[in-house]
């Protein structure tokens, strides 16, 4: 049963259909969490006792740093799968999830440093989870490029799969040796999210908001995935008769 | 055919590349030239200061370093891949990771080891003291092969690109942290006159972790760019 269900979604069009039928429900369930959230984390939790209003951001920021974490963790274990069993269902995700993982890095950079100017008084510091952060977003950037670069899709996809593998093997290194280097180059910045105690009011809504933004990254990689689908088999026949009734 | 055992490939194959390099004498000299020269921009750029330039000293050799190793890393698979040899060796008998660590072993002795040679003269020109100079070396011969092997396998992946040189930079540059952190720390420890044994042991690490996992890496991302 599971097999089968496994050996199914193997299958572009298969997967194409199934996909198209998951992708309003993804984007439902995100839209009802993301009002939730954003309205409890915005105007129902309290105001903190020392950042006041200004630590309303982490409810952006921080399921959004969580989010370019994951999204890596996906693609190198799809690059896995897809390199040692050739799914190229998995192999569409590695793709999908690249650009995505970018922009939610780049979005925990960009509302990071907008909490830093008030918080810290500066846009940066080289503080070793900004850095980290940073050659991630690096990481996510040769992965986007590589797979620009090479022409054709599925040799692309597999280059990309090994990239994402050495990258995951070297994210933990990294993290740990910017983490070396910061502390001792730099007395420890203030760092609000190591404080074990959160209120439940805050908490709540910080959930729901990494609830939300997983289910987004759930329906734009189906998305993205269906796109990526019709280019690759464009060729096929269902893929011509699908768009001859569409034409209809 | 005669069969060839693991070994005398490996050799024939370390001394093939050896002897490649030596004929075109003039680019065994460039990644030197351009340590050099990148150094001593830096004194140009930030003010003729004797503290400053000993406070950046560490992390300018080391950053000049990592630059030179990347920009001789193309020439890893360049010529082997245009002239098909690469193809050769894949159809070989023997696993193609060994024969990758021959070669990366070859392009480290032509690229990586003139660094190390070079590096006391740019210790002094950044006033580097004398009793940081065999820490400097130390970290350099044990980080640059680190840097040769990571590289390869960014190399492995972009060799059949026309453009890959960019691309190369933003998939290794990433990589190289670990290295540049661990390696400059040694040094400007060691300025300080403070013992530097876990700095080196864990660049000693990485070079034995990436000498076990590049190959393998190289070796997979060889067979996806010839495929």
């Amino acid at each position: 049963m599971i097999i089968r269900f496994f050996h199914q979604m193997g299958s572009p069009r298969y997967f194409y259909n199934v996909a198209g039928k998951l992708v309003p429900w993804f984007m439902v369930s995100f839209l009802i969490t993301l009002v939730f959230g954003l309205y409890h984390g915005l105007f129902v939790a309290p105001p903190d006792y020392q950042q006041g209003e200004s630590y309303r951001i982490m409810y952006i920021h921080v399921p959004s740093a969580w989010m370019s974490m994951f999204i890596y963790v996906v693609m190198a274990v799809s690059g896995l799968i897809s390199l040692v069993w050739r799914i190229k269902m998995t192999e569409i995700v590695v793709i999908s999830s690249a650009t995505v993982g970018a922009s939610f890095t780049f979005l925990a950079l960009a509302t990071g440093s907008l909490w830093g100017k008030p918080m810290w008084g500066t846009w940066w510091v080289w503080d070793a989870r900004l850095t980290s952060e940073l050659i991630l977003l690096f990481l996510y950037l040769g992965i986007i490029a590589l797979h620009s670069a090479i022409e054709d899709k599925r040799v692309a996809a597999r280059a990309v799969s090994i990239l994402a593998l050495v990258g995951v093997v070297n994210i933990p290194i990294i993290h740990y040796s910017v983490e070396w280097w910061n502390t001792l180059h730099q007395p420890a910045s203030v760092t609000k999210f190591d404080k074990p105690s959160m209120d439940m009011s805050m908490l709540i809504p910080l959930l729901t908001m990494a609830i939300s933004f997983k289910l987004y990254y759930g329906a734009v990689v189906l998305m993205r995935a269906r796109a990526e689908i019709v280019e690759r088999e464009r060729n096929s026949r269902w893929v011509q008769e699908m768009v001859e009734q569409e034409a209809k | 055919m005669s069969t060839l055992s693991l070994t005398s490939a490996f050799s024939l194959l370390l001394k093939r590349d050896l002897v490649l390099a030596y004929r075109r004498r003039s680019e065994l000299i460039n990644p030197m030239l351009f340590f050099v020269l990148v150094t001593a921009m830096f004194p140009l750029g930030i003010g003729n200061d004797p503290k400053l330039i000993e406070a950046v000293g560490p992390g300018v050799v080391w950053v000049a370093a990592l630059l030179a190793s990347l920009l001789s890393l193309d020439s890893m698979f360049r010529s082997d891949f245009e002239d098909g040899s690469l193809e050769q060796f894949m159809l070989s008998a023997h696993p193609v990771s060994i024969l990758v660590l021959a070669k990366i072993l070859a392009h480290w002795l032509v690229t990586g080891l003139p660094l190390f040679i070079v590096a006391p003269l740019l210790a002094v020109l950044l006033n580097i003291p004398a009793s940081a100079i065999p820490t400097l070396m130390l970290t350099l011969i044990l980080g640059t092969p680190v840097l040769s092997l990571i590289g390869s396998v960014g190399v492995a992946l972009t060799v059949g690109l026309r453009r890959g040189g960019v691309i190369l930079s933003l998939l290794v540059l990433p990589l190289y942290v670990p290295v540049l952190i661990f390696g400059t720390d040694a040094v400007k420890t060691a300025i300080i006159g403070i013992p530097t044994t876990a700095q080196i042991s864990i660049l000693g690490a990485m070079l034995v972790g990436s000498l076990v996992l590049a190959p393998m890496a190289t070796a997979a991302s060889l067979r996806i760019s010839l495929s």
